[in-house]
């Protein structure tokens, strides 16, 4: 893992520091609500519905133990003992004082954690595959590129002000599950002509209420280019994006506005200038000292296969569901990817409480190297584990209510915090989901139905990813009612698209009945093998049209 | 911002966040700030909740309050009941978890 070098102790600290005087001045009236509101912002503290929010950064969503410790003692300490993961591999706590928020940035600062980057319009905090350095059939490890670009981007003067919020995300895989081409710029590690790690560069991919698949603006770009051709982009988006519209500022209107092809040609331009270019070449020495931090742990020489994890697997019927789902496949024999669900039936996606942060963390310490993951679909992993160890891990994970086996399945949804939380929202979510995932509970039922992604958002600012979903789910506000708009066959994967929306909304006591019918239309239509998504491509919307609004 | 009343309500309080915490707050009709929404002063239309608005800014100035906006509110024996889903969840707490806000209390 990262460790941090005496530059970014000093600058977090530092940071701490000034945040703490300027809540100082505002709580002594030096500074007013509008002053203040921007400078919270970039130190990742929003005013929600009950209370403030505190948004902690988790860089392309690695944690080790230790730091994992803190996040459950913060939650515990200076929250109400749990904290909720999100989409952008963050975490969030929704209760804290702001008088408190000081203290808790100190004792983050402690385990070389913070909330710069989590909010305001900069780079925010970088993404990346949370199987980054462990699948079997990677490139090369997303984490050594995105640390690259997180040192280049944190406080970066040209790119604090944007027009608008700015994501990356990175993956070193052909299986897309970083939502590549649903961000402002989407990196996909290849293999360049030499042989050695080059990049496909994507541009002005985003969901919100304009939902753009991202371009593909530079091909098999060279490893030592990576920020000379970020910076490209960024100049021709700093130059052109819109600053008058809130809603026409994301990067993705001016790609749309210029056409791809015009905008990839604007940023070469920009490239071959040189610019800041040649201080921004990276050294072959600098790659390899990063490189160096994300070097592979000492695994052990193992047979691919364990006797008492093949046996266990044949005795014990709930652990060969749990391992049908919630592992995938390592690189090194003898190893394992679990998967640890945050989506209990029934339960609120993606909160863990400190006791399960605690059980993670020493699950991770004992069995994964001392490394845990957060996914952007709100889930957690240990990329490290033995299979000699899965049939123990999965136990200790059982007993916190940690191993619903159910990832990829409808129950593994992607939900915002919603009304229930969120000043911005219009309806709610996550009482939404509970009740698919309650409609839903019979486990053998879910396996049945296959990898079928649901996701939900509370409002157009699709937090929940919703455009994104095989079955996407979006709140409105109709004349002071819920109601959920319904889209299909949407797909946030190395085939994303955008969903197509089915007809006029459900709601509330009809959404459910809605979501089962979707369904079932599927159940009755799909062919050997195919998952929803694949019946969907086939198939089309108007099947599911019929079924949904035939009575209506 | 959003909009939190409609043309056609004829009723409104006066909520915001309170500064230190952020728990929301409801203006009275003695111009203090309650946790209680049913302790809201309620203003029968335009004018009267203009005022209201006139009362909160002073509480913004002396940094007790953030954010204060009007509300629809029907009143129900008296006291102001809220009408959107949105108000009636920042009156009580996350419907998904009742051990927490307003309504835990």
């Amino acid at each position: 893992m990262y460790r941090y070098d005496e530059f970014d102790h000093t600058m977090v600290k530092e940071r701490v520091a000034e945040f703490a005087g300027q809540v100082r001045r505002r709580l002594a009236g030096e500074l007013t609500e509008d002053e203040f509101k921007p400078l919270r912002l970039m130190n990742g503290l929003y005013l929600q519905l009950h209370a403030y929010m505190l948004r902690v950064a988790v860089p392309y969503g690695t944690l080790s133990s230790k730091q994992m410790r803190m996040l459950a003692h913060v939650a515990r300490k200076y929250d109400k003992g749990y904290g909720h993961f999100t989409t952008r591999q963050n975490i969030q706590y929704h209760w804290p004082k702001l008088t408190d928020v000081p203290a808790i940035l100190e004792e983050l600062a402690t385990v070389e954690m913070h909330a710069i980057q989590t909010s305001g319009n900069c780079i925010r905090n970088v993404t990346a595959d949370q199987y980054a350095g462990v699948a079997a059939g990677e490139i090369d490890d997303p984490r050594i590129w995105s640390e690259i670009l997180r040192q280049w981007s944190t406080f970066h003067p040209e790119y604090t002000f944007l027009p608008r919020k700015f994501k990356f995300a990175v993956t070193g895989h052909a299986n897309d599950r970083a939502a590549i081409k649903v961000h402002d710029v989407g990196i996909v590690i290849v293999e360049g002509d030499d042989g050695k790690p080059a990049f496909d560069v994507y541009a002005g991919g985003g969901q919100g209420r304009t939902p753009m698949i991202a371009h593909l603006v530079g091909s098999k770009i060279p490893a030592r280019d990576l920020l000379h051709f970020s910076d490209a982009i960024m100049r021709v988006y700093n130059m052109h994006g819109r600053r008058d519209n809130l809603f026409k500022a994301r990067i993705k209107i001016l790609v749309h506005a210029l056409g791809p092809e015009e905008f990839a040609r604007q940023v070469k331009e920009e490239f071959a200038k040189g610019g800041a270019g040649e201080d921004l070449k990276l050294p072959e020495g600098e790659i390899e000292r990063i490189r160096a931090y994300f070097a592979p742990p000492a695994y052990e020489t193992l047979p691919d296969n364990d006797a008492g994890y093949t046996q266990a697997l044949v005795d014990n019927k709930a652990f060969a569901l749990w391992a049908r789902t919630n592992l995938a496949e390592h690189k090194v024999p003898g190893y394992a990817i679990v998967n640890v669900s945050l989506k209990p039936i029934g339960g609120t996606a993606g909160d863990a409480s400190d006791a399960q942060m605690d059980v993670v963390a020493d699950l991770a310490e004992t069995y994964s190297f001392d490394e845990i993951r957060v996914t952007h679909e709100q889930n957690l992993v240990l990329p490290n584990v033995k299979k000699a160890d899965l049939f123990e891990v999965w136990q200790r994970l059982a007993a916190a209510d940690l191993a619903t086996p159910n990832i990829g399945l409808i129950s593994d949804m992607i939900v915002c915090p919603g009304l229930d939380y969120c000043d911005l929202a219009n309806a709610r979510s996550i009482s939404i989901g509970q009740m698919i995932s309650q409609r839903f509970a019979d486990l053998d039922r879910e396996h049945d139905i296959g990898e079928l992604r649901v996701k939900i958002s509370g409002c157009i600012n699709a937090c929940g990813h919703h455009h994104v979903g095989h079955i996407g789910i979006l709140g409105v506000d109709k004349k002071g009612v819920e109601n959920y708009q319904v889209s299909l066959g949407g797909s946030a994967d190395e085939n994303a698209a955008v969903g197509d929306i089915v007809g006029p909304a459900f709601t509330e006591d009809k959404i459910v009945w809605a979501i089962e019918t979707i369904v079932e239309t599927y159940l009755d239509r799909r062919q050997d093998g195919e998952r929803f998504i694949d019946t969907y491509r086939r198939i089309g919307v108007d099947p599911f049209k019929e079924t949904l609004y035939a009575t209506a | 911002m959003a909009q939190h009343i409609n043309k056609k309500a004829r009723f409104h309080s006066v909520t915001a966040n309170r500064l230190l915490d952020g728990e929301p707050v409801y203006l009275t009709k003695s111009n203090e700030w309650s946790e209680k929404l049913t302790d809201s002063a309620i203003a029968d239309g335009k004018d009267e909740g203009a005022k209201l608005l006139v009362m909160a800014a002073q509480a913004v100035a002396d940094q007790h309050i953030v954010n204060p906006y009007l509300f629809d509110v029907d009143v129900d024996d008296g006291a102001a009941a809220p009408i959107s889903v949105r108000e009636q969840i920042r009156a009580a707490g996350p419907t998904v978890r009742r051990d927490l806000g307003k309504q835990a209390s």
